[in-house]
């Protein structure tokens, strides 16, 4: 009887805090203080997903790093929302150049740091899909190949947010953009076009890649932790839902980042110099549908002139991540 | 501040702008009635004294307890447990095993020696508390804290009412009875034992009490009418087991049949095996799903032996044959006679029949009403006559200890607002913590924690207790399976999800306040909140 393993069932293994457990051990979210370092007055719109995944990175950066970290972003939502010149919600040191360049800028900073011999200040960059999946890719590429000494973080929202929910190179199929509109026979964007970046990363054989989610903020943090304890070319990307291109309510935010990870269409995993090392087990799978029947960008899958093969479809691509990262093996 | 070259604001200037003004819906903190408090006859605050056990603070958890309930050690053997059928947790994996958290707590502080607090300033006020059953010794409990002095009469030899004289020993053992009883004495309450009352206004008067509570129960037994030989040996359920207590364990053959379906005739099935009958068989004329009795209790019986006869009544008794009719339930689901006939063999009949209260009492005082052999009072447990009140067995409700204990408490806070000329305002109940107001992705799966059971043989024998308690660490276990439904347990959920720092942490034991200024109100908080401490309700405009 007396064997049982004691847990913290009710104060949470998935809560961000819990009131049982010493203080370390607690998520740096559920911290009194935290860094705030994406601060209250920014003009991202109501639950706001990339605004949570900022916040949540970028916090873990500073207490990685003892608050000695700068961050270069990219142009996007996260640059207009938090900085419309003069004013800004960062509590950090921060800058901003071109939607394109904010790799290489990172990469200019880490030499800067490294010729004044002040390599204990931290360099971040981060950007959006778009700033860095499209414009910034070949920056990031550079940035991959030197291995300079960068955490880049990409918060991806599928789609240029910032200039009103254009087509990017992460939009997933049949999704509706503003340049993908749900007419003729295949409504949506197209099947068979996009890129996995994450996957790029890895072709890089650089130090540390992970995906991770705003829906497990513990696993986040552990990501962010782990890739400040390295040198080198590292790389972050982050799932953070868009209820304004999207379609999504809300208050469904961090729901629906949680059913794309649980119906396996984005798999949460780890790799160091280009092998996967870790991978989340999916806890409650669900199919496909329920994520996507939460989003308007989806809707016309359903409904009236429902598209049962398109939903079938991107169940395959999530029943491929979930054979190919092995997602229903339980986990040690 | 003098700022670098160019710089004309300061980091975090976004301060500025005041987000909160988006805002169509706020959210606000509340706390909600969770299921386990809302199904509990006696009134405990069970998810808060759940939140105490949960961090290891037992004293702290058992104090909670006690605000509501003297008896944690005896209550968490014998209540039926309703909280747990209400649970939300039963519709995640089971419902968290209450009764054996409180029974945990109950036996630590025994074995600690903790008393209860020291009662309020003395009113100066007296109360007579009629009976020492779980109804009186509540509501002494209650008034005494309340600082009133209070006197109990008991007509029998031991407190404890039925628990005593009810409830076998296998069920509770007497050193808990006798220990919290014990507690409560040192308190201060009064039990004056073999002390019937016979004249209520004489003693009320003679005494100088202000106001009595009444809580004789219901000891008499309910006879039919079975065409018997004299020679059949009948006995009532009431007196066997009061019979067990008193040292002169009646003498009851091998072969025993009961006749009846409610607890008591199951109780007093299970000590008929342990006196040594070879078979105990319980006849009843309905059907399993009809019988009054506790499923758990049945279940027991049926494992130590006991044989049940469903849909038969006795028809007729010749020495030790028994005559039973099949019965047959009729479309509304009334058990009607078949005409069928069979025979058994027994050499004792016991009739568990029910009980009815002995209302001798009460009889001629004016203003007190009795309808269906029960004492009718008021929504404040009062009696027709002032200052007289009543609970327990003898007014209309179900019978269970818990229930008893409800109305003492109920009837303790009543008295205390007649002595004081007040009416008890009763605090307004909360919103129900429904389980569709969870969010139940945030607690893992952790099943039950099984108590352990007596050795099948040891049951049929001895009247050892049949379940065993849990230990230090499987009561924890057990503890934090609690879903804190309603109720905010600090687990920093809207702390962390919301994406504009609108909620401000207040440090541990203090929860969280909104920072309306920035506030969007996109109800992530709500939606994320695992056990629906938060509400979305509209600005006013």
């Amino acid at each position: 009887m007396s064997t049982q393993p004691i847990k913290f069932y009710q104060t949470g293994t998935f809560t961000v805090g819990n009131r049982l457990l010493e203080s370390s051990e607690r998520a740096v979210q559920s911290n009194m203080r935290r860094t705030n370092s994406l601060n209250s007055g920014h003009r991202a719109c109501r639950g706001c997903g990339e605004a949570l995944g900022a916040r949540y990175a970028i916090d873990a950066v500073m207490q990685a790093t003892q608050n000695r970290a700068i961050a270069v972003n990219a142009t996007g939502c996260l640059e207009v929302f938090s900085t419309p010149f003069p004013e800004t919600s960062w509590q950090i040191p921060w800058m901003h150049s071109l939607f394109g360049n904010a790799a290489a800028v990172a990469s200019g900073v880490a030499a800067a740091m490294r010729v004044k011999k002040r390599e204990h200040v931290r360099v971040i960059a981060q950007g959006g899909d778009g700033g860095t999946t499209d414009i910034g890719f070949g920056c990031l590429s550079g940035m991959f190949e030197r291995n300079d000494d960068v955490l880049y973080i990409c918060y991806d929202n599928e789609a240029y947010m910032n200039t009103g929910v254009q087509r990017s190179s992460a939009t997933p199929p049949a999704a509706r953009t503003a340049t993908t509109p749900a007419v003729g026979k295949h409504p949506g964007n197209p099947f068979g076009t996009g890129k996995n970046v994450p996957l790029i990363a890895m072709a890089h054989h650089i130090p540390y890649v992970a995906t991770a989610s705003i829906a497990n903020v513990r696993d986040l943090e552990a990501k962010v932790t782990y890739a400040m304890s390295l040198r080198g070319a590292r790389y972050v990307h982050v799932h953070v839902p868009c209820p304004l291109g999207w379609g999504s309510e809300p208050a469904d935010t961090v729901k629906v980042a949680r059913l794309a990870v649980e119906s396996g269409l984005f798999p949460l995993f780890e790799a160091e110099h280009g092998e996967i090392t870790g991978r989340y087990a999916l806890r409650r799978p669900v199919p496909v549908t329920d994520y996507l029947k939460l989003q308007r960008r989806f809707g016309h899958l359903f409904g009236k002139n429902a598209d049962p093969a398109a939903v079938a479809a991107i169940q395959a691509m999530a029943d491929r991540n979930i054979e190919h990262f092995g997602l229903l093996e339980p986990t040690q | 501040m003098k700022k670098p070259f160019a710089i004309t604001l300061d980091p975090g200037s976004s301060l500025a702008n005041k987000t909160g003004t988006w805002r169509t819906e706020r959210p606000v903190y509340l706390d909600r009635l969770p299921p386990c408090n809302d199904a509990c006859p006696a009134g405990e605050n069970i998810q808060g004294w759940l939140y105490f056990a949960e961090s290891g603070d037992y004293e702290t958890a058992w104090r909670a307890l006690t605000k509501e309930d003297p008896f944690p050690a005896l209550m968490g053997r014998v209540c039926y447990h309703p909280c747990e059928t209400a649970c939300n947790r039963a519709q995640l994996d089971e419902a968290v095993s209450v009764h054996a958290v409180e029974r945990f707590l109950g036996d630590l502080a025994l074995e600690r020696g903790w008393d209860f607090p020291a009662p309020q300033a003395s009113t100066g006020k007296r109360v007579m508390v009629v009976g020492a059953g779980p109804s009186g010794l509540s509501a002494a409990y209650h008034l005494t804290l309340l600082g009133h002095a209070v006197t109990i009469f008991e007509a029998g030899p031991m407190a404890g009412g039925m628990m005593r004289f009810g409830i076998p020993k296998y069920r509770l053992p007497r050193e808990v009875l006798d220990a919290e009883i014990a507690r409560l004495e040192r308190l201060g309450v009064e039990i004056r034992l073999g002390a019937r009352v016979d004249d209520l206004e004489a003693t009320l008067a003679g005494g100088g009490f202000d106001a009595a509570f009444l809580a004789v129960g219901a000891h008499v037994a309910k006879r039919t009418n079975i065409p018997a030989r004299d020679a059949t040996k009948i006995l009532d359920a009431v007196s066997v087991l009061r019979g067990m207590e008193s040292g002169e364990a009646p003498r009851l053959g091998r072969r025993v049949v009961v006749y009846g379906g409610g607890n008591t005739a199951l109780d007093v099935a299970r000590t008929a095996k342990r006196l040594g009958a070879s078979e105990t068989v319980i006849v009843y004329r309905r059907t399993r799903e009809q019988m009054p009795a506790h499923e758990s209790e049945l279940q027991e019986a049926l494992d130590e032996g006991v044989m049940v006869r469903w849909l038969n009544t006795i028809a007729g008794v010749d020495e030790t044959t028994f005559t039973v009719e099949k019965m047959a339930l009729d479309a509304s689901g009334f058990p009607q006679p078949t005409g069928e006939f069979e025979t058994l063999e027994a050499d004792t009949l016991i009739l568990a029949l029910g009980q009815n209260a002995d209302l001798a009492l009460v009889a001629g005082i004016d203003g007190i009403a009795v309808a269906d052999g029960v004492v009718s009072v008021d929504e404040r447990m009062m009696t027709g006559r002032a200052g007289i009140f009543a609970g327990g067995d003898m007014v209309p409700a179900e019978r269970t200890v818990t229930v008893a204990i409800g109305h003492g408490k109920k009837a303790a806070r009543n008295v205390d607002a007649y002595l004081r000329g007040a009416a008890y305002a009763k605090p307004p109940k909360h919103e129900l913590a429904a389980f569709e107001k969870l969010n139940t992705w945030y607690y893992s799966d952790a099943p039950k924690t099984i108590q352990p059971t007596l050795d099948l043989l040891r049951r049929r024998s001895t009247f050892e207790e049949v379940t065993g308690a849990l230990d230090e660490s499987t009561a924890l276990f057990e503890a934090r399976r609690c879903l804190s439904c309603g109720n905010c347990f600090e687990c920093d959920n809207c702390y962390g999800v919301c994406p504009d720092n609108a909620v401000i942490k207040l440090g541990p034991g203090n929860r969280f306040q909104f920072n309306y200024d920035y506030c969007k109100g996109c109800g992530l908080c709500v939606a994320e909140c695992p056990c629906g401490a938060i509400a979305m309700v509209p600005e006013e405009i």
